[in-house]
């Protein structure tokens, strides 16, 4: 039984209901997967409209005067490309670009942004913002407590949200307050499956009503498991598997999110790597055989997978892993060894799965 | 995924491995993995077979399944020579999960000490080591 410490989202019950099997993750009891079963939800996500509780990610808030320039020191991203009701994505690093997190900011207003963390570094990232935060006029608020969070993807993911919201719903990449089902809710145009969809930020007493309307209109809960898989099919970073403290940005791919003209922390060694070239980087891949490679297995010459599944869409084995530069091209062969035995896998493109490819999976 | 059952025809191994005697031959027995193990593992996405011909000893690994989350060994329950495998699993291992009983039954093995059997219990003793 998981220990009296671990914490628990207002959803807690609901999960209970739904038939969901609790495990410890990052310091929570969530829910791993449902009744339904993981390929259902992975399934239902790319076909249709799932539903998952994400509060235990946390939530800061900066706002003041100083708030976008503080956010452009801490930040790799040009925060000053924010517009009111924007998102963006970007890395924390520390002084060597080693990366402290990955994470959605929102733009809520001209002073006011908040920031979407991981819930494994929360407490690392509040307590380096505040340890930065001195000679900026900016007020750091950890807010985590304030909000549950529920992803809703999916192709059928808006039209499921639309219909009990009071306005539009904001597009991709966009923020805005609306009244969800009778609730206050910040809905933002984001996710982590490669699917459409919105996230709600709400109050963490409506979180129950919310999500129970939600599924009743036809989203089906799904659980961390199929996340990871929806997360990896796309190719997106999972920090503490692909991203690092010690690892950088450009290794892993995320160049496209820094920008060292904003002289963000960590910039110098971001800009000395890019220029010179890593010496590794991260790139998908798929098994050509059978077989599952999974996080910490070596690729023999050199590398190491750092997620790895079997792809619900797909049917095949298929992660992301660190290799040497010169033999990261897509199509180079590879061999995994997968606790003794080797499994044969090739550099693919990104993403795996593309939502408009037919697969027979 | 059904209801958790654990049947009265074969015996138990701690490691949630059932092995089931030939009735017409007592030196020839099915294994497979409980319904408790199945569960436990979830989803099962890859059955990596052993191959026909090959040993196996009690209490040691001969086989894994995997689900999607995480990889174990399957524990023989009794030592022998392979004389057949489930090959089915390897397109369909969620058989595993649908009827760990019967089509997610893994190896026939032919034993090569059927008083090993005395070690493994019965269901309702395996059925109270659960509880």
């Amino acid at each position: 039984m998981p220990a009296p410490t671990l914490k628990r989202t207002s959803l807690f019950d609901s999960h209970k209901e739904h038939g969901a099997k609790l495990v410890p993750f990052a310091g929570w009891e969530m829910p791993v997967q449902y009744e339904t079963g993981i390929r259902a939800e992975h399934v239902a996500v790319r076909t249709a409209a799932g539903i998952s509780d994400v509060s235990h990610m946390g939530e800061v808030e900066t706002s003041g005067p100083g708030a976008e320039t503080f956010l452009q020191r801490m930040l790799s991203n040009d925060v000053s490309k924010i517009a009111i009701g924007g998102a963006q994505y970007a890395l924390l690093c520390n002084e060597d670009g080693g990366v402290l997190d990955d994470l959605f900011t929102y733009r809520l207003a001209p002073e006011r942004y908040l920031t979407v963390t991981n819930a494994a570094n929360h407490d690392r990232d509040i307590a380096w913002l505040r340890e930065h935060a001195e000679g900026f006029d900016v007020e750091i608020v950890d807010a985590l407590d304030d909000y549950a969070m529920l992803a809703v993807q999916g192709p059928r993911a808006r039209d499921v949200v639309q219909a009990i919201s009071d306005h539009p719903l904001p597009g991709r990449m966009q923020t805005g307050p609306r009244i969800i089902h009778g609730r206050s809710a910040l809905v933002c145009g984001t996710g982590y499956t490669g699917e459409d969809g919105v996230e709600l930020l709400v109050d963490p007493a409506d979180a129950p009503a919310l999500w129970e309307e939600i599924v009743r209109r036809g989203a089906l809960p799904c659980g961390l498991a199929a996340r990871d898989t929806l997360r990896l099919e796309v190719c997106f970073h999972l920090y503490g598997n692909d991203l690092s403290i010690e690892r950088g940005p450009i290794e892993a791919g995320l160049g496209w999110a820094c920008k060292e003209d904003t002289d963000f922390i960590g910039a110098e060694t971001v800009r000395a790597i890019r220029e010179a070239g890593p010496t590794e980087k991260l790139v998908p891949f798929k098994l050509t055989g059978p077989g599952i490679a999974r996080q910490g297995n070596a690729v023999i010459g050199g590398g190491e997978v750092t997620s790895g599944t079997m792809s619900p869409s797909l049917q095949v084995g298929i992660g992301m892993a660190y290799l040497p530069a010169e033999r990261a091209t897509v199509g180079e062969p590879l061999a995994i060894d997968v606790r003794g035995r080797t499994r044969a896998a090739v550099v693919a493109s990104k993403p795996l799965y593309r939502h408009d490819e037919e697969t027979d999976g | 995924m059904a209801d958790a059952s654990y049947p009265d025809d074969r015996l138990y191994h701690a490691e949630h491995d059932w092995a089931l005697i030939d009735p017409s031959d007592p030196g020839l027995a099915t294994f497979g993995i409980t319904w408790f193990a199945q569960d436990a593992l979830g989803e099962v996405v890859f059955f990596d077979p052993p191959e026909v011909g090959s040993s196996v000893t009690a209490n040691e690994f001969y086989a894994e399944v995997e689900s999607v989350k995480a990889v174990s060994d399957v524990i023989a329950p009794l030592s022998g020579e392979i004389v057949e495998v489930n090959i089915e699993l390897a397109d369909k291992p969620e058989g595993i999960n649908d009827d760990p009983y019967g089509d997610g039954w893994m190896v026939k093995v032919k034993l090569s000490d059927p008083s090993e059997a005395d070690a493994l219990v019965d269901a309702e003793a395996y059925r109270s080591s659960l509880a």
